[in-house]
């Protein structure tokens, strides 16, 4: 930037700061700023604008990273971008404001000024977006990763006996990942029989039951069985309804049957011992 | 109650955030648990042919009511459209069993035995418009 405009900031720096804390009040008054500790609120902005015009004088990576750091301690405290895009905006406005008020200015000169204070400002608010939505994506990235390592367990539960309880919706990558740990987990525990427990399913269409029909068939295939429980009422009634056959396909209504179920299938069973015996 | 709601489907999550809307008007309008299972299916099942075969369309969700002399009755009405490549046999794909996509082919006229009204308007190379209701009895 131009010396002679660093300098022009420079000189009406208090004044600026001034009339910016006097342009951001309009939008102040929002839900977000009322639930903090006004001190706290009017010395971040104290802090944001000292900060923006310090960065004239760094070096641009410089300025660069000490913006990333102040923005980062406010993004992990959950500050709204818009409070930093709005702050520019209105910071980009009143410098303009008091640059253009000094008439010795001509006008190819006020077009300079603008150029450069836009560019300027630009930079800023657009570093301030990359920094937040950066950070909204590693979070997204985070919690798909946890949502996968959720999605589709295979618990031994027994000797010879495994349970997949499946939460939530069943979409097409899901779908996939209950197959592979179905029959990667059958292996490993050498399961012969597999409960697959529906309760937290919300809906289960015919692509939901397709799913379910062709797991069963594989795990089959690699000799074990398969038992669907947890069918909700209302979900046997919609399963009748849409017209699927699940006759081939061995149901118990809850997950302790399914275990006794698959108790017997393993020729054993829970029995009650006597107190005597107990001692 | 004259809510109405636009769902786009593009993606799988298309598919939920319809469900979702489906679920909450259909319980605001006093559908019991069972129906609101099959509103919500039958929404899956439509939101699920958009995004299948004609990549991207609208799921409408809206109350309707439809006045007897006996009193009014509430419903709730679901549209599909899209602008997919449409349906070219729609006798077909109402048999069950029929699918081009290996799935079970139980979809749409599972959908039909779903709802009470099912009304289906299919121009191939233009898109297709499903439209059904279900009345709360």
């Amino acid at each position: 930037m131009q010396p002679s405009i660093i300098e022009m900031i420079y000189s009406q720096r208090q004044e600026i700061i001034d009339r910016w804390k006097e342009e951001i009040q309009h939008f102040s008054d929002n839900e977000f700023s009322r639930s903090l500790p006004s001190e706290m609120y009017n010395e971040t902005n104290v802090e944001f604008v000292h900060l923006i015009i310090d960065t004239l004088e760094l070096e641009q990576s410089e300025a660069k990273e000490k913006l990333r750091q102040f923005v980062e301690r406010f993004i992990h405290t959950g500050w709204p971008l818009s409070f930093f895009t709005q702050g520019m905006q209105a910071f980009r406005r009143v410098l303009l404001e008091t640059m253009t008020s000094q008439e010795t200015i001509n006008s190819k000169k006020v077009f300079e000024t603008f150029y450069e204070v836009e560019s300027w400002i630009d930079g800023i608010i657009n570093q301030l977006v990359d920094e937040y939505s950066g950070s909204w994506e590693n979070t997204l990235h985070l919690q798909k990763l946890a949502l996968k390592e959720l999605s589709a367990p295979l618990i031994p539960v027994f000797e010879k006996i495994s349970v997949m309880p499946l939460i939530g919706t069943i979409d097409t990558e899901r779908a996939k990942l209950i197959m592979e740990n179905l029959l990667e987990g059958i292996i490993e525990h050498r399961s012969q029989v597999v409960l697959i427990d529906i309760t937290g399913v919300p809906v289960v269409d015919t692509m939901v039951a397709h799913h379910i029909i062709q797991a069963s068939e594989a795990v089959r295939l690699v000799g074990a069985e398969c038992i669907l429980v947890g069918i909700r009422p209302e979900i046997a009634q919609t399963i009748v309804n849409l017209g699927i056959d699940l006759g081939k396909f061995p149901t118990r209504s809850t997950l302790r049957k399914g275990i006794e179920t698959g108790l017997e299938l393993t020729q054993r069973k829970i029995v009650k011992i006597s107190s005597d015996e107990f001692r | 109650m004259s809510v109405q709601s636009n769902v786009e489907v593009r993606t799988e999550w298309g598919i939920v955030s319809a469900r979702q809307a489906g679920r909450n008007l259909a319980k605001e309008i006093g559908f019991s648990s069972v129906d609101q299972a099959r509103i919500t299916t039958a929404i899956s099942e439509l939101a699920r042919n958009i995004y299948l075969y004609a990549e991207k369309g609208e799921i409408i969700i809206e109350a309707v009511e439809e006045i007897h002399s006996t009193g009014v009755k509430h419903g709730i009405k679901i549209t599909a459209k899209d602008k997919g490549p449409g349906i070219k046999n729609i006798r077909q794909v109402m048999e069950d069993g029929f699918t081009t996509s290996g799935g079970l082919g139980a979809g749409l006229p599972g959908v039909k035995r779903l709802m009470d009204e099912f009304d289906i308007d299919s121009v191939a190379g233009e898109g297709t418009e499903i439209t059904t209701i279900k009345w709360n009895s």
